[in-house]
């Protein structure tokens, strides 16, 4: 199991540049308990950045998704390796790379995560498929790529203080 | 996962003992709402307000527990954490499920209705 520290040069070239530093770095085995306990953890390290309850709220929706994903799918025929997240605060909000060693998305792309058909009877109502969708509605710049045996999903978070370029007019 | 109850009037108000339903508790989730709905009364209220994180598995929890009501029998939820709701929100499940502010007010409305 590889899990050297990212730098710039081990990143994926996809990965947008912004994502390649960070502040807040963990490393947590691909287990429902081990996720619940790195939330908790990561949102504490960002304590510094003051992001409100929502937007932490909007946060852990979507690493919560990302990395439940993870241990359900991409090591669900093999051991359970490690994920690694890394969040850079930046001036657009906070990017966030998930990188794990587990199985490819399939057809190597991300899931469209369509919004659910709740217009049936209740016995007919949807149990699950709801990750994808709420990942796609709350992240921006969503970007996947394989390298190596190893994925790295990469997005932003549209919260803290975002200072937007100043435009003319 | 802990879940309590309590009866009133007709009503069983389950409570989540906890902070989050998520992957690490949905199917133990399920399985106690299972049990507390098949021995409840025609209403059931799942009281939220200890519930700060709710997951995809957890919504589907909740849905299961809808879908596990007997014939006649309805489930509503009451005191959403604002999390919780935006989740409710964004999948639309607020259209599916009757949604109170309060536990206070969920009793309140049965008895506005008799």
């Amino acid at each position: 199991m590889r899990h050297e520290l990212c730098t710039a040069e081990t990143f994926a070239p996809l990965i947008p540049h912004k994502a390649r530093d960070y502040h807040v770095r963990i490393v947590l085995p691909a287990t429902e308990t081990a996720v619940r306990r790195g939330l908790a953890s990561l949102k504490q390290s960002l304590a510094p950045f003051q992001y409100s309850r929502d937007e932490l709220g909007a946060l852990e929706i979507v690493l919560a998704e990302t990395l439940n994903n993870i241990v359900e799918h991409a090591y669900a025929n093999g051991p359970a390796g490690n994920i690694e997240i890394c969040l850079n605060h930046a001036s657009d909000g906070l990017w966030c790379t998930v990188i794990d060693d587990g199985a490819m998305m399939p057809d190597g792309e991300v899931p469209l995560g369509r919004r659910a058909k709740l217009n049936c009877e209740v016995k007919d109502l949807p149990e699950g498929g709801f990750g994808w969708f709420l990942i796609r509605e709350l992240a921006h710049d969503l970007v996947y790529e394989r390298r190596e045996d190893r994925n790295y999903l990469c997005f932003r978070i549209a919260i803290g203080e975002l200072h937007e370029p100043r435009r003319d007019q | 996962m802990k879940l309590t109850h309590q009866d009133f009037n007709g009503v069983r108000v389950a409570c989540v003992e906890e902070n989050r339903i998520d992957a690490a508790c949905a199917i133990q989730f399920k399985d106690e709402m299972r049990a507390i709905s098949d021995t409840g009364p025609e209403r059931i209220v799942l009281d939220l307000g200890r519930v700060e994180f709710l997951d995809s598995s957890g919504l589907g929890a909740v849905v299961a527990a809808l879908k596990a009501v007997r014939n006649g029998q309805s489930l509503e939820l009451a005191a959403l954490h604002p999390t919780v709701k935006r989740v409710f929100h964004l999948t639309r499940m607020d259209t599916v499920f009757t949604i109170h502010d309060s536990v206070v007010i969920a009793l309140e409305g049965i008895a506005d209705a008799s």
